[in-house]
């Protein structure tokens, strides 16, 4: 079960890796999640679903090393199993034709903006892409993503590709020369909030699947739980996706901290037991 | 379904257990007085997770099993949401004959070993014990004893596996490991059907395995009825998500039958106050989660913890009191109750705020949290609180509170688990709209069959009564049982 068919670096910190899942790649749409718990002490961690080929019975996930969780999940090799992957979990993207759609992925948020830039563009929008990452070598998935976009935009911090600049400095560049009907944002928190400030200027509805902390990812626990128009929502069930005018990411900022000090903690105990 | 008089007319009437009731006269068994539970300090179980009662010896079970004047017409029964024949396994107890003390409870329990302990028996079986209901006086201890029973076969290496009937090979599944799951599984496989329960977390057992404490009912327990079940052909899934991971057509197209919907209350109720997504807030469902599924306090687990040191709990149920306990377990310093009504309407069992009080909790009672305070880094620190007075009773019978104006105080805490009460899982509604619910989520079922508006699917437990206890889903899931088999011998036919 959960068995690991393909294994891709598309950096020394994000990997990409093809999963044995055939229910779940049945199942599975655009904007759905996974919950994995990678071996018996392990905790259980919330990952978007990039893509899934429903014949080969697969999932995809992209993971970018940020802790424990993360570093074991990437370290795992072609033929290793995951111990436990359930899903598909969320509501998936509500896909229509509305005409304009600019698609922005940040970091590894690129991987799960891919099917639904796909989903558009096969429901007949026009679908205009902005891929922003820190850096050239943290840009992924370029080329599928031009294969589903009328339009790619690659925007880097630092220049080293594509535009110099910010998401938002993309987002505002298209906007500025277009009609936009709908934005959708996936990558870090803060960049969804400025990306969310951003359209909300322009008053574009903007759907934000946010990637908070959850246990069960069913609804159970309520560590998921975000303000989204001054009510409480539950990300595992609610959502992931939801109208970014309305949540409230300072609060969703100041919850994905929660933890910081043990993850930290653990994480440095994890680096130094791998040197010995 | 419920027992038949003549049955246990005719059971009572057995050489052996008209031979007891004359050995000794009812005058005599009246003279004992009621076994006290051995417990382990205070002091020292809150340094680890040990169960707190020890359970009764052999020489202690006898002599309570003695105090059974074993009635002609035996109310305790009445009280038993699973109907456990319970004077014939007392009487059991009283000969000597463990192992066949434990068969009786089987025959309608699969889970003796777990209601012997999370069982409200005060408000059961033991409130209608003839010493409680005609004497005013203490019940017999059914519950202890059935835990006996229980632990002492488990522990004798030799467990019976209930007899099943023809193997019919007719696949029914149960969506769900709680206790209303368990209890179906194991009524359906006696009945001979193909059960496979499917369960969306990586342990079975549901509420009894996340939430329920490990002092109050170890893991292993739990696993050696669950393998019960698995001896007797039951089937088990984890990681599966009936609706999400296969739909009920899929299923339905794989051969199944028929459906148990034990999904249990899923949704965490909040108390939407301000500040009340701080960092250090958190649901009972989430803490006990944490630290009863995922063994996040192990310093060896991978799951985070926020140890609190001044940890205030809101609620007055038992999933708050296990929250509190816990809190003393994992360090706390100070751990309180925080509850809105008083002592006489919070819905626990006595035995656990009993366990709480002798375990140093605090109990504010009378008290609601209205606003939360954070430092810098969003971690709560600070909460005012309310103070409150009773009013008429309200819908719950219960005297309603009442806000006393200009009461407000601070309490410093750094950890608050709010735990007042839970919401249905909506994930199964959500998945078949045709499904009929409630306006509060519930689903809705004939009471009788558990029955819900869509033929091949019946409910119980959590999902259908709101938030209940462990033995009111068993119940369900056996009254489910006998209702689904009737629907499928009916279509047969057909």
């Amino acid at each position: 079960m959960n068995k690991i068919v393909e294994k891709e670096y598309f950096s020394e910190n994000v990997v990409k890796l093809v999963i044995d899942a055939p229910r779940i790649a049945k199942a599975r749409k655009p904007g759905h999640f996974v919950i994995v718990r990678v071996e018996k002490k392990g905790e259980r961690i919330p990952l978007t679903i990039a893509t899934a080929d429903e014949a080969r019975g697969t999932i995809t996930l992209v993971i970018q090393t940020v802790g424990v969780t993360s570093s074991k999940l990437a370290a795992l090799n072609v033929g290793d199993e995951i111990l436990d992957v359930v899903g598909p979990l969320g509501q998936a993207t509500h896909i229509e034709n509305t005409g304009t759609v600019l698609a922005c992925g940040g970091g590894v948020g690129v991987a799960p903006l891919l099917p639904i830039v796909e989903g558009f563009k096969k429901a007949g929008n026009k679908v205009i892409t902005i891929l922003a990452a820190r850096t050239k070598e943290l840009i992924i998935l370029e080329e599928q993503m031009r294969e589903f976009s009328d339009e790619l935009v690659i925007m880097t911090d630092d220049g080293s590709y594509g535009k110099k600049g910010l998401v938002t400095d993309g987002m505002t560049e298209v906007i500025e020369r277009e009609k936009v009907d709908l934005s959708v944002v996936i990558g870090p928190a803060i960049m969804m909030k400025f990306a969310a400030l951003t359209t909300k200027k322009y008053d574009i509805p903007t759907i934000a699947s946010l990637n908070t902390i959850m246990v069960d990812g069913t609804g159970m626990c309520g560590a998921c739980r975000v303000t989204v128009g001054g009510r409480t929502k539950f990300v595992c069930i609610d959502g992931p996706e939801f109208d970014a005018h309305q949540v409230d990411f300072d609060e969703m900022l100041l919850r994905l901290n929660g933890y910081k000090e043990q993850e930290q903690k653990a994480y440095e105990e994890y680096t130094a037991n791998l040197k010995k | 379904m419920s027992v038949s008089k003549e049955y246990l007319k005719e059971e009572r009437s057995q050489e052996w257990r008209t031979e007891l009731r004359k050995n000794l006269k009812n005058k005599e068994r009246l003279e004992f007085a009621r076994i006290k539970m051995n417990e382990v300090d205070p002091m020292e179980r809150i340094r680890s997770n040990i169960e707190v009662n020890k359970g009764l010896s052999p020489i202690e079970a006898v002599a309570e099993a003695r105090r059974c004047i074993d009635c002609p017409d035996p109310t305790c029964i009445t009280g038993c949401p699973v109907e456990i024949n319970i004077p014939k396994f007392i009487k059991r107890i009283e000969t000597g004959d463990f192992l066949e003390a434990a068969k009786v409870l089987k025959e309608t329990n699969a889970l003796p070993a777990v209601c012997g302990r999370v069982c409200p028996q005060e408000k059961q079986c033991e409130n209608n014990c003839f010493y409680q209901k005609k004497l005013g006086r203490e019940a017999v201890a059914i519950g202890y004893l059935e835990r006996f029973a229980a632990d002492y076969e488990r522990n004798s290496g030799n467990i019976s596996v209930p007899e099943i009937k023809e193997r019919n090979g007719i696949k029914v599944a149960s969506v769900g490991s709680g206790p209303a799951g368990l209890a179906f599984a194991g009524d359906m496989a006696k009945m001979g059907y193909d059960v496979t329960v499917f369960e969306a977390l990586h342990e079975i057992g549901g509420v009894l395995k996340y939430g329920i404490p490990e002092f109050r009912l170890p893991n292993e327990i739990v696993d050696v009825e669950v393998d019960n079940l698995r001896k007797m052909g039951v089937k088990f899934e984890t990681d599966f998500i009936v609706g999400k991971t296969a739909t009920f057509d899929e299923l339905r197209a794989d051969g199944y039958k028929g459906f148990f919907i034990g999904s249990g209350a899923g949704l965490p109720r909040f108390m939407n106050i301000p500040g009340e997504n701080y960092i250090g807030i958190l649901s009972a469902n989430e803490y006990l989660t944490r630290v009863n599924l995922m063994k996040a306090a192990e310093p060896d687990t991978d799951t985070p913890l926020l140890e609190g040191k001044v940890v205030a709990v809101i609620g007055g149920g038992n999933t708050a009191m296990d929250s509190v306990r816990t809190a003393k377990r994992l360090g706390a310093e100070r751990a309180m109750i925080i509850y809105r009504r008083s002592l006489e309407e919070m819905p626990a069992r006595i035995e656990e705020i009993k366990h709480a009080k002798e375990e140093g909790v605090e109990f504010l009672n009378l008290n609601t949290p209205v606003e939360y305070f954070a430092d810098e880094k969003g971690r709560v620190n600070r909460m005012k609180v309310q103070k409150m007075k009773l009013g008429e009773p309200d819908a719950s019978g219960r005297r309603r509170p009442i806000p006393i104006e200009g009461s407000e105080y601070f309490i410093d805490v750094d950890t608050v688990i709010v735990s007042v009460g839970v919401s249905p899982n909506p994930l199964i509604p959500a998945a078949m709209p045709e499904l009929e619910v409630t306006r509060w989520g519930t689903i809705v079922v004939n009471e009788d069959t558990m029955q819900t508006s869509v033929p091949d699917i019946f409910a119980g437990g959590d999902i259908v009564r709101g938030g209940a206890t462990v033995i009111l889903a068993m119940g369900d899931g056996r009254k489910a049982a006998a209702g689904m088999n009737e629907y499928i011998k009916e279509k047969v036919k057909s």
